[in-house]
């Protein structure tokens, strides 16, 4: 099995480039592999709790949890973009890692894939 | 031991996205990756602007000026102050109807030692082709 490494720029709401990102992990971790999920810019949107569901917005916290449950999804968002998007570490949802741009960069090295889905 | 090289290719435009300061503050990052790595492991960037990334290359940027915020001439300047490669495309720059004055090819006046290279897209793509990882920004 291999790991695949997933950077996104794209915030939660306003399009879906970052729900391919989340449905693209869950499709390999379903398969067996390894994902390291790397969110900066507005993606780090994602890693807020407190969600809540709606019909006409993405909604991926669910989705994420479950991901965290199976032990092979590591997702990591940018400090400082979270930081400067009023995004704390207590508004952070639980399974979350907070690092800055480095961590990403060391992932690549041991990744088989890098997929990097940009942004608005 | 190994390095694994990761390109950083930047079509954007500057200031309308965040996509080419993203990239930029990425590939400085590989400047604090050992910390995450086994010891020899590296990983070594390359910056090239292709297309309407080439406008990201442009002297004298007024962006603290004019929204407070630091510059992508300022990022720029310190990836080469690192010693990173930055290769612009020659035949965008043409397209643009600039000149290599127009761009920003070193980073003397904050003691940097590297220079940009301007050069043929045949020479990105062959970076494109060696390298490990490549990402678009």
């Amino acid at each position: 099995m291999g790991k695949l490494t997933i950077g996104c720029f794209s915030s939660l709401v306003g399009s879906v480039s970052l729900d391919f990102g989340v449905k693209l992990a869950e499709a390999a971790v379903k398969k067996g592999h390894e994902v390291d999920f790397w969110v900066s810019s507005n993606a780090t949107m994602l890693s807020k709790k407190g969600q809540k569901a709606f019909k006409d917005y993405s909604h991926l916290a669910k989705t994420l949890t479950e991901l965290f449950a199976t032990g092979k999804f590591k997702a990591v968002v940018c400090e400082a973009c979270a930081e400067a998007r009023g995004y704390h570490k207590d508004d952070t949802m639980e399974g979350w890692g907070r690092r800055s741009m480095d961590w990403y960069l060391a992932s690549t090295f041991s990744a088989d894939r890098v997929l990097l889905i940009g942004g608005d | 031991m190994a390095t694994k090289k990761l390109a950083f290719i930047i079509r954007s435009l500057p200031y309308k996205t965040e996509a080419s300061r993203l990239a930029l503050t990425h590939a400085i990052a590989s400047q604090t990756v050992e910390i995450y790595l086994e010891e020899g492991d590296n990983i070594e960037p390359v910056v090239c602007f292709i297309g309407d990334g080439v406008l990201n290359c442009l002297k004298s940027q007024q962006a603290m000026k004019h929204y407070g915020i630091t510059s992508l001439e300022q990022h720029m300047k310190n990836s080469l102050l690192l010693d990173l490669k930055v290769m612009i495309c020659k035949e965008d720059v043409d397209r643009f109807g600039l000149k290599e004055d127009h761009l920003i090819m070193d980073a003397e006046d904050v003691g940097g030692e590297t220079k940009a290279q301007l050069v043929p897209y045949s020479e990105i793509q062959k970076v494109m082709e060696e390298v490990d990882h490549l990402q678009f920004f």
